[in-house]
């Protein structure tokens, strides 16, 4: 057991090495999964991207948008897709199943954060591979458009990456916090992922009530659009600040219902 | 906990039909009334199915400046909405129920039973469909209030091959989701082989996009594949892009995949239920 004085940073890096490895561990014992992942990756790819292709091939652009451009929506689309199915699905669905079981006093009952003990149970490292996948998709889009991200776009890419894992892992939060209060959320997790599908097109498509619901009620924007144009450098600052302040108030918000929702459990056997 | 295996026989399905179809009823108001106590997870479940809705919207931005072959913005908007109430009235969430009740062995008491349990899982999910119907009324009032006229509303002969191919299209889906549930007996991941499923579905079936609009291949491949069976075809003779004679044909095809997928299902049913060990039985 680490002393008490330990530095906080030290001692969850070390706890979430520990829950890494435990996976990996578990990951290695299903070698076979490997090819399988390969498989199914290139099936799902296929699926996500055909839908691009049929309607590119109506219109050059739609809304707005070029197929290559459109591409780099779909690539983090697919990036994030691999995050949150390899990161962050696999823990909190467990979360759902310790709340209806009454299983979650295990987790409260050791001496670190709960949030950061269920979220980090379980990753699946095989998913490396969708990530994979999704920076093929990057390569290709960027090929056919003719021009590379400079130095600042990659640098704001990858600060809108942290801004979209981390809404996207608030969402999951708020999403499992529900467990709570109607325990039967499993097919929740079902709902969230439908929604996400629609990441893979461009914001500015959908009109109307869509439009809105996709950029403040389910911020797909901030998961998808907005990192996709931050790579091809045609985001404004005003809007990547925005976008920044928006999720940052989203994680908090996602933080205190969280404690909320924990202050609401009762155990099991009570 | 006592690692004793209890070997199960199935009940006799020959002459237990009429049996089975005097316990239809009782088996339906169970079913009715388990939506009803589980109403609020009925409803996600339902919500669940928004990809139409979202390919509407794409389509809808992609013809704003003109047609896209056959298909203009109200021929889409007639296209997706059908996609929508056809697959919110004909899907099930049986291979999810199987898998799990094979994995913990609930379904041991479903064996004890002297009802066969395809039997009575039909049962309780057809008594979904009523309440399923409700839902989707108000998707056809806007269906009807927008693209009225699109639809083959006025011609009795293609509205009865219409209802036909709903009833087919369910029967399809449903022994398709017991014949994949049943491989729960086999192996421990029934449910990504359901998925993989799914994705192959969604384009092939014409959920995703009419198959008018896919390259060429694929809409000859989908042509011959049971898939378009369960969705795109009902909803092409809701809408009116097949004529009578086409669609009497293929709703011939249909039923023929009904009486396969069927006796697939039973196939696999029934070797798996010879391995199957519920534990501490």
């Amino acid at each position: 057991m680490a002393p008490a004085t330990e530095n906080p940073v030290v001692r969850y890096g070390r706890l979430l090495g520990v829950q890494a490895r435990v996976s990996a561990v578990t990951a290695m014992q299903y070698r076979g999964d490997f090819l399988v992942r390969g498989f199914v990756t290139v099936l799902w790819m296929s699926v996500t991207l055909l839908p691009l292709f049929v309607v590119f091939g109506a219109r050059r652009q739609v809304a707005g948008w070029s197929f290559a451009e459109a591409l780099v929506v779909v690539g983090w689309f697919a990036l994030l897709r691999a995050v949150l199915e390899g990161g962050v699905s696999p823990s909190l669905t467990a979360v759902v199943e310790h709340v209806r079981r009454g299983t979650l006093d295990f987790v409260l009952l050791k001496p670190a954060d709960a949030q950061f003990l269920v979220s980090t149970a379980k990753f699946e490292p095989w998913r490396i591979i969708d990530i994979g996948g999704a920076l093929a998709i990057f390569v290709y889009a960027f090929a056919h458009l003719g021009r590379w991200p400079g130095p600042r776009e990659l640098l704001l890419g990858l600060a809108f990456l942290v801004l979209a894992v981390m809404v996207l892992y608030s969402f999951w939060i708020l999403v499992v916090s529900a467990a709570f209060w109607v325990v039967k959320v499993d097919n929740l997790s079902y709902l969230f992922q439908s929604l996400f599908d629609a990441g893979r097109w461009p914001i500015t498509i959908f009109r109307g009530a869509l439009y809105y619901i996709f950029t403040f009620v389910f911020p797909l924007a901030l998961m998808t659009t907005y990192p996709a144009l931050a790579l091809l450098g045609k985001l404004t600052a005003a809007t990547a600040g925005l976008a920044w302040m928006g999720g940052l108030a989203f994680a908090v918000i996602a933080r205190a219902v969280w404690l909320r929702a924990l202050g609401m459990y009762t155990s099991a056997s009570s | 906990m006592t690692t004793a295996t209890t070997q199960v026989s199935p009940p006799r399905a020959g002459g237990a039909l009429a049996h089975a179809a005097r316990a239809f009823p009782t088996l339906f108001k169970v079913g009715l009334a388990e939506i009803v106590a589980y109403r609020a997870e009925f409803l996600v479940w339902i919500l669940t199915t928004n990809m139409p809705l979202v390919m509407l919207a794409i389509w809808h931005a992609v013809a704003a400046d003109g047609p896209v072959g056959r298909f203009d913005q109200r021929e889409f908007t007639a296209y997706y909405l059908g996609v929508l109430a056809v697959r919110l009235l004909t899907s099930t969430w049986v291979v999810w129920q199987m898998s799990m009740e094979i994995k913990d062995g609930t379904l041991l008491s479903r064996l004890l039973r002297p009802i066969h349990p395809i039997f009575a899982y039909a049962a309780q999910h057809l008594a979904g469909v009523p309440m399923r119907a409700i839902v989707i009324s108000p998707i056809l009032a806007i269906l009807v209030f927008a693209a009225g006229d699109r639809l083959a509303l006025h011609d009795p002969g293609l509205m009865a091959i219409f209802a036909a191919s709903l009833l087919g299209a369910w029967l399809l889906i449903f022994f398709t989701m017991v014949l994949v549930g049943a491989l729960a007996f086999f192996v421990d991941s029934a449910i990504a082989v359901f998925e993989l499923w799914l994705a192959v579905h969604a384009i092939f079936s014409g959920y995703l996009i009419p198959l008018e609009a896919l390259p060429s291949w694929i809409g000859r491949a989908a042509a011959v594949l049971p898939f378009r069976f369960m969705l795109g075809f009902p909803v092409e003779v809701l809408i009116g892009l097949l004529g009578p004679r086409a669609a009497l044909a293929q709703l011939g095809v249909q039923w023929g995949y009904v009486l396969i997928l069927f006796a697939c299902a039973m196939l696999v049913w029934r070797t798996g239920l010879r391995r199957f060990n519920a534990f501490g039985g």
